[in-house]
């Protein structure tokens, strides 16, 4: 397992100034400390469909790197996601799943099939071919930048643990300067 | 609601042109039609769609991801419409809550009618299904227009124009199915 701030730093090396970057809940609040950028998109609206809002920008934006960094719960949310990524294929997506097995953001309440279910199998039964699984930082570190060159859709699980107690502002999240801040990030380049 | 209170008069209507509506679909600059298949729209506009007559085709597997879908596109500038049936509208009510209505995004939403009695206003629909939409609409504050047939089509592109000009979701209803 690995912390989930280090994690973070481990894929925050590889992002550049360009990227767009749809962190959910928990690593939301850990990734805007790591990664402050009004190209994060953080205002996903409804739990799960991060991935989705990502597909949308990855079809409207093909000359940018979109990043999901998911969460489980949010994953078994919209399942179909991952389908429907594998389906319209876009090269410029790379949907990470942070696996810890609980609803973290909502009492740290387990996930259904915790430690049963796997992620990596769902995608590559959904028709992703580009699917890892890491549980090891250090081989996660010596990976992270050649699976970020690669040709999307990429499908990574991470598994991890949380990096202990956050202070949760919403509006850091929600706030309409959140997604006013992106839009003209976006529109200038 | 009683059957006597459903007993609406049956209005005469003409008929509805899968190709006109896709017309205004294209001169509205929609650039991408997510869907989840809708029966009352599946043969004029869902299959014409899909053999390239228009923008192009995203296939969901449902329709909230279709919301969200929409609303990364608009911060990229590009149209999108969402073409699904008005059940899953009603399964999506979160999503567009949530990305449409709460942040104000112009999430376009073409939405067929299951079971919709031809030339019966949408509201005074038998079915509990068609007859709740436009309530909940109204509900959610969101705009929504009926195209019953081909006199209404011309209302697509205004629609569609005024939810991106004013960063407001609409709803394009759909009451019969068109050729």
């Amino acid at each position: 397992m690995m912390d989930r701030k280090e994690c973070l730093k481990a894929i925050a090396r590889q992002v550049n100034d360009a990227d767009i970057v749809l962190p959910v809940y928990s690593t939301a609040f850990d990734w805007i400390d790591i990664r402050p950028s009004p190209l994060n998109y953080l205002s996903h609206g409804a739990m799960g469909l991060a991935s989705s809002h990502a597909l949308g920008l990855a079809l409207g934006r093909p000359d940018k790197r979109v990043i999901v960094l998911d969460g489980d719960g949010s994953l078994l949310m919209n399942l179909g996601t991952l389908v429907t990524l594998a389906e319209a294929a876009p090269k410029n997506l790379y949907h990470f799943v942070m696996e810890n097995g609980t609803y973290e953001a909502n009492g740290g309440h387990p996930i259904p099939g915790r430690g049963a279910v796997s992620f990596a199998g769902l995608a590559r039964s959904a028709g992703h071919k580009n699917v890892y699984e890491f549980a090891d930082l250090k081989v996660f570190e010596q990976q992270a930048g050649a699976i970020l060159a690669e040709t999307g859709p990429v499908f990574l699980c991470l598994k991890i643990v949380s990096s202990g107690e956050q202070e949760r502002d919403y509006s850091r999240l929600h706030g309409p300067h959140v997604r006013k801040a992106f839009r003209d990030a976006l529109g200038a380049g | 609601m009683s059957s006597s209170t459903n007993a609406a008069a049956s209005r005469s209507v003409a008929g509805l042109s899968g190709e006109s509506i896709i017309r205004q679909i294209n001169s509205s600059g929609i650039e991408f039609v997510v869907s989840v298949p809708d029966i009352t729209t599946s043969d004029g506009l869902l299959r014409p769609l899909a053999k390239g007559a228009g923008p192009r085709l995203i296939r969901i597997c449902k329709e909230d991801e279709g919301v969200a879908i929409c609303a990364g596109l608009a911060y990229t500038g590009k149209r999108g419409l969402l073409l699904i049936q008005q059940t899953g509208l009603l399964d999506s009510i979160n999503a567009v809550r949530g990305v449409a209505v709460e942040y104000s995004l112009p999430i376009c939403m073409m939405v067929g009618l299951l079971e919709k009695e031809v030339g019966i206003m949408p509201r005074e629909s038998k079915r509990y299904g068609v007859r709740i939409v436009e309530p909940i609409l109204d509900a959610m504050g969101i705009g929504y227009h009926n195209i019953e047939q081909e006199s209404d089509v011309v209302k697509i592109r205004p629609a569609i124009d005024a939810a991106f000009k004013d960063s407001k979701p609409t709803v394009i209803l759909i009451g019969q199915r068109p050729s």
